[in-house]
C-alpha cells in the first residue's frame, strides 16, 4: 500500500509525476487540517451540561477567507496542468521525427503494425506482430490507434499514457520511452468478456539492438 | 475423402504469449487448415442435402464434444443435431471464449477461463457456424448444425461414413473450410453399402 | 418570486373518514406512506446491491477458490462455485446500476423528498397526491424489469454502469441481448417515475409554503431537495432519450452509436455524462442538506453562512452542467475540449470547500450532542472531503492520464457515494426514523452500527486509492493475469475481507431498523430538539400532517438563541412582542 507511483520510463512522466506529487502535497495538507480541526471541535466543543453554544450566523470574512484559499490554490493546480496536458495529449503534439505505428484493437488482442525497416509505415516492410510491440529507446513514438470492434483503452503504466482506442475515430497517443526493457500494456477500458485478458507487452531496445531486431524479423518474415 | 497434388502449407502459430500451449507442441504450433495424410484429405463435413424422407429424427442424447487444448480446437470441424448437447471442453489452464457467430440465428459467447466443460445446445440449422476464440485469434471451429443424424467428418485418414440410411437415392454434400464445397449423388439399397469418393485438389 | 408565501386551505384533513387498507398503505396518495414505501424498496435494492459488490470483492480477493453458496448460481453464472467472467462483468454493471438508481436516488429523492418537503413547509400534502403516487408504482416496474436481466438467456448487462456503445449495443460483443435491452427499458420506466416526482417537489415547493415560510427561511434540506429536482428534471430526460436510442440500435437497427454505419460511440458518453454529472450532484445534494440540518441540531447552533450555504448549492448545481467532460478526458474527445472541462471541474471544487468549511464553522464553539444522526453527518463531512480532494487529483488531466479508469476512481465514487451520500443517509435515517415509525431506535446498537459501519468503510475503500496509483485498473476479473499487479494481490484480499465485514456489520442496522418498530421507546413530537415544522406534530403525523396551518416566525436554524431559556427556537414559535434578530432582514 503506497502513495508512490511506480517507476517511470517515458519523458513526460515526470512532469505527470510531477503534478501527481504536488497534489498529492496540497490535497494531503487539507486533508490533515480537515479532519484534525473536526476531530478538535469534537472534542473541543462537545456537550457539557450548563453550556449554551456561541450564537452565530456566520462570518463573511472567513467566508471569504476559506472560498478564496481553495479557488486560488485549484486554479493555480489547472494553470500548472494545462501546459503538461497540451505538451501529451494536445492535437500536434507529437514531434515531427516520431516513429509511426498503427495498433488495431480488437476483442481481446492488440496488433502492432511495426513500421519496419524502413521507419515508414505503410509501406512493404511493415510487418504486424500479436500483443508484442518493439520500439526503439529514446526516440518519440507515435502510435495510431484503431479498433475494430468496441472501445478498448491503449494503457502503459509505466509510460504514463492511456488513450482510448474507438471504432470510427482516429485517435493516436506518442511517447518516448526513456529505459529499455520489457513493459507491460493493458487495456484499460471495460471491453467484455476477455477484457482482463487484453494485454501486451511493450519491448523498448537501445538504438542498435532495435536494428537488429528488425533485420532479424525481416528475414523471417521473407522466410514465409 | 483424396486429395490430389501438393496441400498448401499450413501456416505457423506465433503462440509464444502461452507458454501453456506451446508447450503442448514438439516442433512449434501450425494452424490445421488443410489436412492431407497419404492424399487423404480429413476436417472435410459431410452430409445429405436431399433425399431423405421427412423429420423429425430423433435427437442424440450423447453429446458432441469438442476440446481446446494447445489452443486449438479439436475437433476442427465437427457435426452437431439441432437441440443435441454441445460439450464444450477446456483443457488448458487459461482463459478461452467461445463465441459461435451463425449467420441464420442468434450466437453465444461464453467463456471458459479454467479447465472446465460447458453444455450449450443449437436451436437453429445452419451449415456451417464458425466457433472463434478471441483471446486466441487464431483459433477457429466450424460446427455444421443439422436437423438430421445424416452426417459425418472426414478423418484424419480422410474416411467417412454415414449409418442408418433407409434405401433411396441422396444428394451428398461435401464442405471443407478453404477447398469449398462438392456434391454428389449416391443410391443407397437396403441393408448395402455405398462407397462415395469427392476429389479435391490443389489445381481444381 | 415573492418573499411570502401563498397562504392555502389544508384540503386534506378536513374529510377524516378511515381510508381502505389498500388505498392508506399500498395505492397510498400520502407522502409520508409514500416516503416509507421508497423507502422499504430502497433499502431492498441497497441490500441487493451489496450483495452484488460481495460478489465481486470475493472473486477479486479469493479468484481460484469457489464462493462459498456459490453453487446455488445457475451453471451460466458461476460453475462450481466460482465466477465466471462475463457473469462478473454483470455483476459490476448491475452493483454500480443498482446503487445509482435504485438505491442513494430513491432514498434521497423518493424517501426524504416526499417525506419531509410537505412537513418542513407546513403543508398537508404534496401539490399531487395522486401523480405522486404514481410516481412510486412506475418505479415498481421499472425495479421487477432491472431485476428480471439476471433471468434471461444472454444474462444480464454487461457494459458497466456507464453502458458504453457499441459494447452495449451489439450483443454479438458481449453476448448479452436480452439483459441490456431490459437494463434500457428499467431505465427509460424508472425515469418516467422521477420526473413525475420531480414536477410534484418544485411545485409544492413554489407553492404549498406555509405564511411565513419564505425562501430564506426554508430548511437546507428543502433547498437542496428543491435545487435536485430542478436538476432531476432537466437531466433524467436526456437518460430517457439516450437509453431509447440505445434501445433503437439494439432492436430496429438505427446505429445511432454504430460506427460502422455512420453512428458515433462518443456521442452515448456525451449524452450518458451530460446527464451524468449532474446525476452524481442528485445523488449528493440532499445529502449534503440534511446533513447541514443535522449539524446543525447536534451542534445546537444556527447553521454557519446558511446563505451561501445556498449559494454554494445553486453554484454546484449551475456548473455541474459544463463538467461533464471530465469523465472523457482519455475518450479522444478533442484534447482542447479537455482543458476547458479541466478549469470548470477545478471550479466546481471551490463550492464544496465553502461547504465543508460551513459545516465546520457551525461545530465550532458548539454545544456538540452525539446523538447516532450526528455522528453519521460528521462521518459525512470528513468522508466528503477525502472524495472531494481525490477529485481534485482526476480534475488535472495530466493526472487523470494515468489514474483514469483505474481503482482511484473507483476510491473516488465510493468516498462521495458511500461515505458521502450513504453516510447522510444513515443520518437522516436515524434523525427522521421516530416522525416516520412513532418509535426510537435503539442509541446503543446504532452507536455500535455507526462506529463499525466508519472503521469498514475506511478500511475498504481507502486502499482502493492506492490500488489505483499502482496502476490497477477497474472493471478487472482477474488481475493476477498481470504481472504489475501481482503485488497488490494483498491488498485486493485485505479489502475482501473489509468489504465483508463493511456489509455483514449492516445486519445491526437491519436488525435496529425492524426490532425498534415494535420494540423502540414511544418517540415523542420532538426527540431531538430540533425547530422544524415536522416537530411540531405527533410522531407519526397524522393523515394531512397539521391541524391548522402553522404560521412560521425565523429562519430554520435558531439553536441556542439569546432571545429563549432552551437553546431551541422553533420556527413556529410567536415570542409576541419580542423581537427576534434572526427574522430581521439582513442577517445570516
Ligand atoms: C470536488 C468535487 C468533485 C470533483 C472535482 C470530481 C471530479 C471527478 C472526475 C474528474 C471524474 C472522472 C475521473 C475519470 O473517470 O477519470 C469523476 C468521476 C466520478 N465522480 Fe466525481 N468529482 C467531484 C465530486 C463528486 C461527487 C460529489 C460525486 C457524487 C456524489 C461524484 C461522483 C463521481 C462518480 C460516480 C464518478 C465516476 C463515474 C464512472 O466513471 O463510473 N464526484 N469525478
Ligand atoms: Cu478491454
Ligand atoms: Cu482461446
Ligand atoms: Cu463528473
Amino acid at each position: 500500500m503506497s502513495w508512490m507511483l511506480p517507476p517511470s520510463a517515458s519523458t513526460f512522466a515526470g512532469d505527470i509525476d510531477f503534478l501527481y506529487y504536488l497534489i498529492l502535497v496540497i490535497t494531503g495538507v487539507a486533508f490533515v487540517v480537515v479532519e484534525v480541526g473536526l476531530i478538535w471541535f469534537i472534542i473541543k466543543y462537545r456537550s457539557r451540561p450548563g453550556r449554551k453554544a456561541y450564537y452565530t450566523h456566520g462570518s463573511v470574512r472567513a467566508e471569504f477567507i476559506w472560498t478564496a484559499i481553495p479557488a486560488v490554490t485549484v486554479v493555480a493546480i489547472g494553470i500548472l496542468s494545462a501546459p503538461v496536458w497540451t505538451h501529451v495529449k494536445g492535437r500536434f503534439s507529437a514531434p515531427a521525427d516520431a516513429l509511426i505505428y498503427r495498433v488495431t484493437a480488437k476483442q481481446f488482442e492488440w496488433n502492432f503494425t511495426h513500421p519496419g525497416l524502413d521507419g515508414t509505415l505503410d509501406t512493404d516492410d511493415d510487418f504486424t506482430i500479436r500483443n508484442r510491440l518493439h520500439v526503439p529507446v529514446n526516440r518519440p513514438v507515435l502510435v495510431r490507434l484503431v479498433s475494430e470492434d468496441v472501445i478498448h483503452s491503449f494503457f502503459v503504466p509505466a509510460f504514463r499514457v492511456k488513450q482510448d482506442v474507438v471504432p470510427g475515430l482516429n485517435t493516436q497517443v506518442w511517447f518516448e520511452a526513456t529505459r529499455t526493457g520489457e513493459f507491460e500494456l493493458g487495456c484499460a477500458e471495460l471491453c467484455g468478456l476477455g477484457h482482463y485478458r487484453m494485454r501486451a507487452m511493450v519491448t523498448v531496445h537501445d538504438a542498435d539492438d532495435y536494428e537488429r531486431w528488425l533485420a532479424s524479423r525481416a528475414t523471417t518474415t521473407a522466410l514465409r | 475423402m483424396t486429395f490430389d497434388g501438393t496441400p498448401p502449407a499450413n501456416p505457423a502459430i506465433d503462440m509464444t504469449e502461452e507458454p501453456e500451449c506451446v508447450a503442448k507442441y514438439a516442433d512449434g504450433p501450425v494452424d490445421p487448415v488443410v489436412v492431407v495424410n497419404d492424399g487423404m484429405l480429413a476436417n472435410v463435413f459431410i452430409r445429405v442435402t436431399a433425399g431423405l424422407p421427412a423429420g423429425p429424427y430423433p435427437i442424440p442424447s450423447q453429446p458432441a464434444t469438442i476440446d481446446q487444448n494447445g489452443c486449438l480446437y479439436t475437433p476442427r470441424v465437427l457435426g452437431v443435431m439441432v437441440g443435441q448437447p454441445f460439450e464444450i471442453t477446456n483443457s488448458d489452464p487459461l482463459l478461452h471464449n467461445i463465441k459461435a457467430v451463425p449467420s441464420e440465428s442468434r450466437g453465444f459467447n461464453i467463456s471458459q477461463p479454467r479447465a472446465m466443460t460447458t453444455t450449450r445446445t443449437f436451436k437453429t440449422p445452419e451449415v456451417m457456424v464458425p466457433l472463434e476464440c478471441n483471446v486466441h485469434g487464431w483459433m477457429n471451429a466450424y460446427v455444421g448444425v443439422t436437423d438430421h443424424p445424416y452426417f459425418a467428418t472426414s478423418a484424419e485418414d480422410g474416411s467417412f461414413a454415414i449409418t442408418g440410411l433407409p434405401a433411396g437415392t441422396y444428394t451428398i454434400e461435401a464442405w471443407h473450410e478453404t477447398l469449398g464445397k462438392r456434391m454428389m449423388e449416391a443410391e443407397v439399397v437396403e441393408g448395402g453399402t455405398v462407397s462415395v469418393t469427392f476429389v479435391y485438389g490443389s489445381t481444381t | 418570486m415573492a418573499t411570502t408565501a401563498i397562504p392555502h386551505e389544508p384540503v386534506a384533513r378536513t374529510e377524516h373518514q378511515e381510508l381502505p387498507f389498500i388505498r392508506k398503505y399500498i395505492f397510498a396518495t400520502d407522502h409520508k406512506i409514500i416516503g416509507i414505501q421508497f423507502l422499504i424498496m430502497s433499502l431492498l435494492f441497497l441490500f441487493v446491491g451489496g450483495l452484488l459488490a460481495m460478489m465481486i470483492r470475493w472473486q477479486l480477493g479469493f479468484p481460484e477458490t469457489p464462493m462459498p453458496g456459490g453453487t446455488v448460481l445457475p451453471e451460466t453464472m458461476a460453475p462450481g462455485g466460482i465466477l465466471l467472467p462475463e457473469f462478473y462483468n454483470s455483476l459490476v454493471t448491475m452493483h454500480g446500476t443498482l446503487m445509482v438508481f435504485f438505491a442513494i436516488m430513491p432514498l434521497l429523492v423518493g424517501v426524504f423528498g416526499n417525506y419531509l418537503i410537505p412537513l418542513k413547509i407546513g403543508a398537508p400534502d404534496m401539490a399531487f397526491p395522486r401523480l405522486n403516487m404514481w410516481s412510486f408504482w412506475i418505479a415498481v416496474p421499472a425495479g421487477i424489469l432491472m431485476l428480471a436481466g439476471f433471468f434471461v438467456e444472454g444474462g444480464h448487462a454487461a457494459a458497466g454502469w456507464t453502458a458504453y456503445a457499441p459494447l452495449s449495443a451489439k450483443g454479438e460483443f458481449s453476448g448479452v441481448f436480452a439483459g441490456q435491452q431490459l437494463w434500457l427499458l428499467s431505465l427509460a420506466v424508472l425515469g418516467l417515475s422521477s420526473i413525475l416526482g420531480a414536477t410534484n417537489y418544485i411545485t409544492t415547493i413554489v407553492n404549498l409554503r406555509a405564511p411565513g415560510m419564505t425562501w430564506f427561511r426554508l430548511p437546507l434540506s428543502i433547498w437542496s431537495l428543491f435545487i435536485t429536482a430542478i436538476l432531476v428534471l432537466l437531466a433524467i430526460p436526456i437518460l430517457s432519450g439516450a437509453a431509447i436510442m440505445l434501445f433503437f440500435d439494439q432492436t430496429i437497427g438505427t446505429h445511432f452509436f454504430d460506427p460502422t454505419a455512420g453512428g458515433q460511440p462518443l456521442l452515448w458518453q456525451h449524452l450518458f455524462w451530460y446527464f451524468g454529472h449532474p446525476e452524481v450532484y442528485i445523488l449528493i445534494l440532499p445529502a449534503m442538506g440534511m446533513v447541514s440540518d443535522i449539524i446543525a441540531n447536534g451542534s445546537r447552533k444556527p447553521l454557519f453562512g446558511y446563505h451561501s450555504m445556498i449559494y454554494a448549492l445553486i453554484a454546484i448545481a449551475f456548473l455541474g452542467w459544463i463538467v461533464w467532460g471530465h469523465h472523457m478526458f482519455q475518450s479522444g474527445m478533442n484534447p482542447t475540449l479537455g482543458m476547458g472541462f479541466m478549469v470548470t471541474t477545478m471550479l466546481i471544487a471551490v463550492p464544496s470547500a465553502i461547504k465543508v468549511f460551513n459545516w465546520m464553522g457551525t461545530m465550532w464553539r458548539g454545544n456538540i450532542r452525539f446523538h447516532v444522526p450526528m455522528l453519521h453527518a460528521v462521518s459525512f463531512v470528513a468522508m466528503f472531503v477525502i472524495g472531494g480532494l481525490s477529485g481534485i487529483f482526476m480534475a488535472s488531466t495530466p493526472v487523470d492520464i494515468y489514474i483514469h479508469d483505474t481503482y482511484f476512481i473507483v476510491a473516488h465514487i465510493h468516498y462521495v457515494l458511500f461515505g458521502g451520500s450513504l453516510f447522510a443517509l444513515f443520518g437522516a435515517i436515524t434523525f427522521w426514523y421516530p416522525k416516520m415509525f412513532g418509535r426510537m431506535m435503539n442509541v446503543f446498537w446504532g452507536r455500535v452500527h455507526w462506529f463499525l459501519t466508519f472503521v469498514f468503510f475506511n478500511l475498504t475503500f481507502f486502499p482502493m486509492h492506492n490500488l489505483g496509483v499502482g496502476g490497477h485498473m477497474r472493471r478487472l476479473y482477474d488481475p493476477s493475469e498481470y504481472e504489475f499487479l501481482q503485488p497488490l494481490a494483498g491488498t485486493n484480499r485485505f479489502i475482501t475481507v473489509s468489504a465483508l465485514l463493511l456489509f455483514t456489520v449492516q445486519i445491526i442496522f437491519a436488525l435496529n431498523f425492524v426490532i425498534s418498530l415494535f420494540k423502540g421507546k414511544r418517540a415523542p413530537e420532538n426527540p431531538w430538539d430540533d425547530n422544524g415544522l415536522e416537530w411540531t406534530v405527533p410522531s407519526p403525523p397524522p393523515h394531512g400532517n397539521f391541524v391548522t396551518t402553522p404560521t412560521v416566525y425565523r429562519p430554520p436554524y435558531e439553536f441556542s438563541s439569546p432571545l429563549v431559556e432552551e437553546d431551541h427556537l422553533p420556527q413556529d414559535r410567536d415570542l409576541g412582542q419580542k423581537t427576534d434578530p434572526a427574522s430581521a432582514p439582513g442577517t445570516g
